[in-house]
């Protein structure tokens, strides 16, 4: 057990699963860096630096840096999965998806299925997501719950460094394809991870935080945010679990519901747009499941249907934040409070 | 092709106004100051003047992630891309786009561009228009070497070729896609792709802006011809990092300060026109000045412009909704 970042904790997860299983191959752009130039190699180990040092290690063969043709690599990728490879690519941004979406939706994520359960693709596409870096509209988007829409692919969250290495070693070692989202402001963040592989399984939510007043259902970044609004509600008397269901695709439907009908009471915390997205379905599962436990309308927090907007004081208003999470749930007991009145 | 006094000055005075811009873009980015990524185009300026001065208004151009260079090339103002890079709501885009996504539709300008490869496929449509509509428009893409491998640049291509589209294609290689070298990432070569759909292409030296200048002259005049698409395989190189903050480590030491020693295009240009006695130092002297004024005003003003408003956040998603 010791001290890791996000980054660390992913970059550890990789080395520790090739170490132990020589079909893992990495592909992305610039994952090492310096491809055919004069100067350093492994100059970049990605664009943050998470994959950096790997190829000391494991070398060309399987350390591979690609051309800027995201369809042609994820695509790749599919099929060598499909034909006795498990690789591990690198989406630089999930915004990128656009030019390469028909290879994991259509190709990868379908195999199984179309062919009567005679394919596996265990492949995993790692790729950066999230506003807050004042990347602007094409480079900060969350776009999970496209994926999640997708019959065929899993779709998981780390939520800090002890879940990234977990579920990252999860997702390796998992027979579907796999989207792995890490959330671009958590990189530095640190925390105890254990020095030895582990996995996290999916579909298992993680209950960080126990209450009696209300449930928060937070999905990646969010969940920090979610427990920074709970401290500060707990100061003032209202108790709250906060659900990291980990993976949105399973999606842990039993801890939620069970959560809900403890609490009555429900906030869910969701970065990406607020059409069709993941508080929007956990709202509907509520509805049809738990509908008689409610004792509030249900909360969503989620960022106005926009674009991510460039300027600093823009993106700020946009993306939730723990001030609109503690709101949300002083609406939500509020509306007790008037109930009963 | 003939270039009179005021082309050159004119010619000048953008190359120096886009290499004031980005030096002192570098310093700005430095303190902290300027939010997001910043990709800077010195170096490559006499890709983008030697280009877009033969364009007009009229005629669309689109570019990339490297956008600041072909902005100004193509008379977007100075002041309203400060404030845009700086998130004012004074910017050309209200500061919601940032220095990745300037755009002067007004201009020909399409945007920079945050997403590799996405500018080629517009083109085709800007193209596509000048040519239904007759407006004897003609519209370029500006494209790296690593965009070169993208399916999109690729197929832009051979629908221009199909369509016979008065679009040219320009393939700025500065030899490096972040820090990828365009010798691993690149198969087969630029004009043996252009070649296989059926176009022409020109072998630019882009530290040389009459080379740039006249293949680009060649490139336009067929285009506006109706004779259909053209390549430019323009070898150029960046002085700065991919992004501010790119420590390239994988450049040859020495690599850049050779380059800027040795083939600058702006300091070439220089000495080839006071060479032949069509400017003289004294001319050049006070556009250097003038360029210098104008940028620091610029910033200054983009520093102490207002922010977007709060109800900013909610407007221009659609036209109606
Ligand atoms: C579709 C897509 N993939 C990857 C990126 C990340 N990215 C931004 S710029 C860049 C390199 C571009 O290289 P090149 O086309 O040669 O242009 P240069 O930066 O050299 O001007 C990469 C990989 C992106 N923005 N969009
Ligand atoms: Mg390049």
């Amino acid at each position: 057990m010791s001290k890791k970042s996000y980054r660390a904790a992913i970059n550890e997860a990789l080395r520790q699963e090739m170490r132990r299983d020589p079909t893992i191959v990495l592909m992305g752009e610039d994952i090492a860096g310096g491809a055919g130039a004069p100067g350093e190699q492994d100059a970049w180990g990605g664009p943050l630096g998470v994959t950096k040092g790997l190829l000391a290690e494991f070398g060309r063969e399987r350390i591979l840096d690609t051309p800027l043709s995201e369809s042609a690599f994820i695509g790749a990728a599919a099929g060598a999965a499909a034909t006795g490879l498990r690789p591990v690519a690198e989406l630089m941004f999930v915004d990128f998806m656009g030019v390469c979406f028909d290879q994991i939706f259509n190709q990868a994520a379908k195999f199984r299925y179309m062919f009567g359960g005679r394919a596996r693709t265990p492949m995993v596409i790692r790729t950066m997501y999230g506003a807050g870096l004042r990347a602007a509209s094409q480079h900060s988007q969350s776009l999970y719950p496209i994926f999640t829409h997708i019959p065929g692919l899993k779709v998981a969250l780390p939520s800090s460094p002890y879940e990234a290495k977990g579920l990252l070693i999860a997702a390796i070692r998992d027979d579907d394809p796999v989207i792995f989202f890490e959330n671009k402001m958590l990189y530095d963040d640190e925390e105890e991870v254990p020095d030895e592989p582990y996995a996290i399984p999916f579909g298992e939510a993680n209950l960080t935080r126990e209450g009696d007043h209300a449930t928060i259902v937070a999905f990646g970044r969010m969940v920090k945010l979610a427990n920074a609004a709970a401290d500060r509600l707990e100061k003032a008397g209202i108790s709250c679990n906060v659900v990291d269901p980990r993976t949105t695709s399973p999606l842990d439907t039993g801890t939620i519901l069970e959560c809900v009908e403890d609490t009555g009471r429900l906030v869910i915390v969701d970065e990406a747009s607020p059409r069709c997205n993941m508080a929007a379905d956990i709202s509907a599962l509520v509805a049809q499941e738990a509908f008689g436990a409610l004792k509030a309308p249900i909360q969503m927090v989620c960022p106005p249907h926009v674009p991510v907007p460039f300027a600093p004081n823009l993106e700020d208003l946009y993306v939730p934040s723990a001030e609109r999470i503690e709101a949300a749930v002083r609406a939500v007991m509020a509306y007790k409070a008037r109930e009963a009145a | 092709m003939q270039m009179n006094r005021e082309d050159l000055l004119q010619a000048y005075r953008r190359m120096r106004t886009i290499r004031e811009f980005e030096e002192r873009l570098h310093l700005e980015f430095a303190t902290g100051e300027i939010p997001g990524f910043v990709h800077l185009y010195a170096g490559e300026e006499a890709c983008a003047v030697g280009i877009c001065m033969q364009l007009t208004d009229r005629d669309a151009i689109a570019s990339t992630h490297r956008g600041h260079g072909h902005c100004l090339a193509k008379g977007v103002e100075v002041a309203g891309m400060m404030n845009e890079i700086y998130g004012r709501k004074s910017g050309l885009c209200g500061g919601k786009g940032g220095s990745m996504h300037i755009a002067d539709l007004s201009k020909g300008m399409l945007g920079a561009n945050g997403i590799v490869g996405g500018g080629p496929p517009l083109i085709c449509g800007a193209a596509l228009t000048a040519k239904v509509l007759k407006t004897g428009a003609v519209a370029v893409a500006f494209f790296g070497d690593g965009a070169s491998n993208q399916g999109t640049t690729l197929e832009s291509l051979n629908l221009a070729s199909i369509w016979n589209l008065p679009a040219i294609f320009v393939c700025e290689d500065n030899g490096y896609a972040e820090s990828t070298s365009s010798a691993y990432s690149v198969g087969g070569s630029q004009a043996g792709r252009a070649a296989g759909f059926g176009m022409p292409c020109h072998e630019v030296d882009g530290f040389d802006f009459f080379a740039v200048h006249d293949a680009a002259a060649t490139a336009i005049a067929r285009a506006r011809a109706g004779e259909g698409p053209s390549m430019l395989h323009v070898r150029l190189s960046r002085y700065f990092g991919h992004f501010e903050g790119d420590a390239t480590t994988y450049r040859a030491p020495g690599e850049v300060e050779r380059l800027r020693a040795e083939r600058d295009c702006i300091a070439r240009f220089r000495k080839r026109v006071t060479e032949a006695a069509l400017l003289d130092d004294a001319d050049l002297d006070s556009a250097d000045e003038a360029v210098t004024g104008e940028i620091e005003h610029a910033v200054a003003d983009a520093k102490n412009a207002p922010l977007p408003s709060e109800a900013d956040l909610l407007t221009d998603v659609y036209v109606a909704y």
